[in-house]
């Protein structure tokens, strides 16, 4: 499959990559394309222009501080997944990074391109609600509460590049999914992170964008145990039916997923 | 158009290409390299895996200017001095393949795979070839030469 005809730029800055975005309205950013270059050989995208972001240092980094973990938005799956960082601080984290996709595609994808796409099935997104990440972008910083604002779309605005995340370091925290068999997408995936203020339960794959779910943190507040969570589900009117699951289905998902993830947390 | 310089299996190759050229139909057709397979064309499949600076990519699914100025290895370039790469070889032994499509794919993941994880048991192989799919379903043959290769490599065989 060909894509519609654009043109290709490498950025040698974030500054370079910004006044490009700039000058070309139609433009968009290319960081490591699993989903774009997909889109567009599909011929449902069609940038004028791909400013590559990828290679640059500037957002290539993972930093530990006290309080947090920061990941470089260009920062890729297999580089969380692998990193003796993360496997320290969050290790659900790395666990979650290694669940996506497959590992060619591990290779290429990013934690900046997966929060920037907000994919309603994506897995990044559940962790950064969970955990109550907050986006750095060139301009500002987003929480991740104020960041996914619906299905494909985020706070980001025109010309606005995720430059890194800032996970803070909870207590424990735990990731279940259950993929679809074929595709490999969550059909439902719930991140749970214990931290200091309290629970945090956010849920992907089941409805149109990562929700979180306020009636099982304070279950887990009372009790933090998968056994708490028993008795909660999620209405099913809020969540996806489509032809790999009914919302029923995916509301009984949502629980026994939420369970396996307190019972994983670490 | 623009030419596209990079290194492929150890060579420097220039090529003149469009933008949108994607990286396996400038391997297939610009350079002649048609070991690296174009399955099904949407990333799931995994014929089209290369290495990228040592990594394996599907190569159907990124743009030929991506890897400018970077290392590619195709199939081609796995053999060296006469001497198949012990998981050819491996693949060889076991008889890893059927109809032999999706080969290419799955030996160039396979090296990732082993380079990554030296201690490889059947499940994580199994689990590591998540994005290849052999559609002989030739899978038993392929997990126990990948199996196989990554304890020669191991050994120092390689």
């Amino acid at each position: 499959m060909i894509p519609y005809s654009f043109r290709y730029h490498h950025a040698s800055s974030l500054a370079d990559a910004e006044s490009r975005l700039r000058d070309a309205p139609e433009a968009k950013l290319l960081a490591g394309g699993q989903t774009l270059v997909a889109a567009m050989k599909m011929r449902l995208a069609q940038p004028s222009e791909l400013i590559d972001i990828s290679g640059l240092a500037q957002l290539s980094f993972i930093r530990t501080d006290s309080a947090n973990l920061t990941i470089g938005a260009a920062v890729t799956h297999a580089e969380v997944a692998a990193s003796e960082a993360v496997k320290k601080a969050i290790p659900a984290l790395a666990a979650l990074a290694e669940t996506i996709g497959d590992p060619a595609v591990r290779n290429m994808g990013t934690l900046g391109g997966s929060l920037a796409n907000n994919d309603p099935a994506a897995d990044y997104p559940a962790a950064a609600l969970a955990l109550g990440a907050t986006i750095r972008t060139q301009r500002r910083a987003i929480s991740a509460e104020d960041f996914f604002t619906g299905m494909f779309s985020t706070a980001l605005e025109d010309g606005e590049i995720v430059t890194e995340v800032a996970f803070p370091v909870p207590q424990a925290a735990g990731y279940a999914k259950f993929p679809n068999p074929a595709s490999r997408y969550a059909l439902a995936g719930v991140f749970v992170a214990r931290t200091a203020s309290g629970a945090r339960v956010a849920a992907t794959g089941a409805a149109s964008c990562v929700f979180r779910i306020a009636e099982m943190e304070a279950a887990l507040d009372r009790s933090f145990s998968a056994d708490a969570l028993s008795a909660i589900a999620v209405d099913a009117a809020e969540l996806n039916a489509d032809i790999h699951a009914s919302a029923e289905y995916r509301a009984q998902l949502v629980t026994v997923m939420a369970k396996r993830a307190v019972a994983a947390a670490q | 158009m623009a030419a596209v310089s990079l290194t492929v299996n150890g060579k420097p190759v220039s090529a003149e290409s469009e933008d949108r050229t994607l990286l396996v139909y400038f391997l297939r057709e610009q350079l002649g390299l048609t070991g690296t397979h174009v399955g099904c064309d949407t990333s799931q499949c995994g014929a089209c895996v290369v290495h990228l600076d040592g990594r394996a990519v599907k190569s159907c699914s990124l743009f030929a200017a991506q890897a400018a100025g970077r290392e590619v290895v195709t199939i081609e370039g796995l053999a060296g001095n006469g001497e198949l790469h012990p998981v050819q070889e491996a693949f060889r032994e076991f008889h890893g393949l059927q109809c032999g499509f999706c080969t290419p794919g799955m030996i160039m993941t396979a090296v990732d795979m082993i380079r990554r994880k030296p201690e490889l048991d059947r499940a994580t192989i199994r689990a590591e070839l998540e994005g290849n799919i052999c559609r002989c379903t030739g899978y038993q043959n392929i997990v126990s030469a990948i199996e196989s290769a990554a304890k020669k490599m191991k050994g120092g065989a390689a």
